[in-house]
């Protein structure tokens, strides 16, 4: 009688402590922590093959004569300043310094859309092949920013779900992890809605 | 007697779990106002009629030549409009939902027509932003494809630029498929060795455990579906699934026939109501198997590529 009963308790009690340690959510924590610093490193990665461009750019802007120069003062600017801001992993749990980055590439990417605005009025950049070529260059690049940036704020929404909701904001606690910076309160917003590249930005 | 009354109630509750887990994984995040990503049935999806049944033949069997040849998966899509998406973000879901490219590898390319917008887009998934550079999928579109485009052959422009695709592709140093196994299988051959392994040992040790657990019709059922499941996921075919199944479901049926194994075990095993078959059973059946024409799984579309219009 004790075997028969026991034996299917066994079975139980074994499912069920597998159950309990996959349901702590150690494992899921670590590789959501990868995966947001992955795809962080991405979003950087993106912004410095933007930032890469611009010389390139500018170069061949300026071969043209009497361009316009405050515009290209400006992209000039932004590119020194979005570039010179220390980029380092531990970022992601900084909102503030988070803030800055974001405010300097957005800078940089409003300036460099006025500048390709501007670009409309000069029919010689527009004919040259080069300058063709780098505005493609660009436009990829600022497609993949976007794509980089959905995915890095989907896997911070992923971790801050399992930070927050139970039981495995009891694991959290207990090993001290803190739901990560997504981008700004404007991105955030962006979650719920389907995404949407914005050339104009 | 009294822990064994316990134990329903708590796999009463395990199943309910179980339940609501399929339920939330099956149920597709379906985002509201756009264009809804179409199934994947075939290299060539035209929603709007515009090409002739032979020139959809035609490329379907052209990028399935160059599949067979090459491996990397191409997949032409022509929709009315991506309104209110610009057709990057369009393609980009696509990408993102399909996967195409073979699963190790990822070389998948997405050609994506928007015939009311006028517009068209190249995506080549990441492993492919090397053979075809943003500026080479500009200068196929405006050089190519375009201008056929704009006499108006659709079917043309589409045949000329994916031949200048294909031309970069056969260029890159990628891996070959597997010649003599004359099928462009989704993740590679079958391993026949684990697949073995697995009905050997795994399967009678979980049929065991099901069976503990819920009684032997269902235990069974249950053991049938999980080996079906384990080989769904092994070789990612369906047909073996589906057989791999129907044999665990009489091996563990075949194995509590047994004295040796069937000693004291409790018979019956009904517990509360609703149909034992609502789930586990039926050996992997749950997949949504497609046509002709599977995704490799393993392109990641990062946002490369090239737009234009006519």
């Amino acid at each position: 009688m004790t075997r028969t009963f026991l034996r299917p308790f066994t079975w139980l009690a074994t499912l069920w402590l597998a159950l309990l340690l996959s349901g702590c959510g150690y494992n899921d924590f670590q590789r959501l922590d990868e995966q947001t610093k992955s795809s962080w490193a991405e979003v950087l990665n993106q912004y410095q093959r933007r930032a890469d461009l611009i010389p390139n750019i500018v170069a061949t802007v300026k071969g043209e004569a009497n361009f316009e120069q405050e515009t290209l003062t400006k992209v000039i600017e932004a590119r020194a300043k979005a570039t010179g801001i220390q980029v380092t992993p531990e970022m992601v749990s900084d909102p503030a310094a988070m803030q800055k980055f974001q405010a300097a590439q957005g800078e940089l990417g409003s300036a460099l859309s006025r500048l390709m605005v501007v670009v409309e009025q000069y029919p010689n950049l527009k004919a040259n092949q080069a300058f063709a070529d780098l505005r493609v260059q660009l436009e990829g690049t600022e497609n993949r920013i976007t794509v980089a940036r959905n995915r890095y704020i989907a896997a911070v929404q992923e971790y801050n779900v399992l930070a927050r909701s139970f039981p495995t904001n009891l694991t959290a606690m207990v090993f001290g992890y803190q739901p990560k910076a997504g981008f700004t309160v404007a991105d955030e917003a962006a979650v719920s809605a389907p995404p949407k590249v914005d050339f104009a930005k | 007697m009294g822990l064994m009354g316990r134990a329903p109630a708590v796999l009463r509750l395990w199943r309910w779990a179980l339940l609501w887990l399929m339920t939330a994984l099956a149920v597709p995040v379906l985002a509201q106002g756009v264009q809804p990503v179409p199934a994947l049935t075939a290299r060539v999806m035209d929603q709007t009629g515009t090409l002739a049944a032979g020139d959809v033949a035609a490329l379907e069997a052209q990028l399935q030549a160059f599949e067979q040849r090459r491996g990397t998966q191409i997949v032409v899509l022509v929709v009315r409009s991506t309104a209110p998406e610009d057709i990057a973000d369009y393609t980009q879901r696509l990408g993102d939902a399909w996967k195409i490219g073979r699963r190790d590898v990822g070389d998948g390319l997405l050609f994506v027509v928007a015939l009311d917008d006028r517009r068209l887009r190249i995506a080549p998934a990441k492993t492919l932003e090397g053979a075809i550079p943003d500026v080479m999928a500009k200068r196929i579109i405006d050089q190519v494809v375009t201008p056929a485009f704009r006499r108006g052959d659709i079917a043309g422009g589409i045949r000329g630029g994916l031949e200048h695709l294909q031309a970069r592709i056969e260029g890159e140093a990628l891996p070959l498929p597997e010649v003599g196994s004359g099928r462009p299988s989704p993740g590679g051959g079958i391993d026949w060795f684990e697949i073995g392994l697995l009905f050997l040992f795994a399967v009678p040790l979980i049929s065991a455990v099901l069976r503990g657990i819920l009684g032997n019709r269902l235990g069974a059922l249950a053991a049938g579906g999980v080996s079906g499941f384990l080989v769904w996921s092994l070789s990612g075919l369906l047909w073996l699934a589906i057989m791999a199944g129907l044999v665990g479901l009489f091996m563990s049926l075949f194995v509590q026939q047994l004295p040796l194994q069937s000693g004291g075990r409790r018979g019956g095993g009904h517990w509360g109501g609703g149909s034992p078959g609502s789930w586990g059973g039926g050996g992997g059946g749950w997949s949504s198997g497609g046509g002709g024409f599977s995704s490799g799984g393993g392109g990641d579309f990062g946002g490369g590529g090239a737009s234009g219009d006519w």
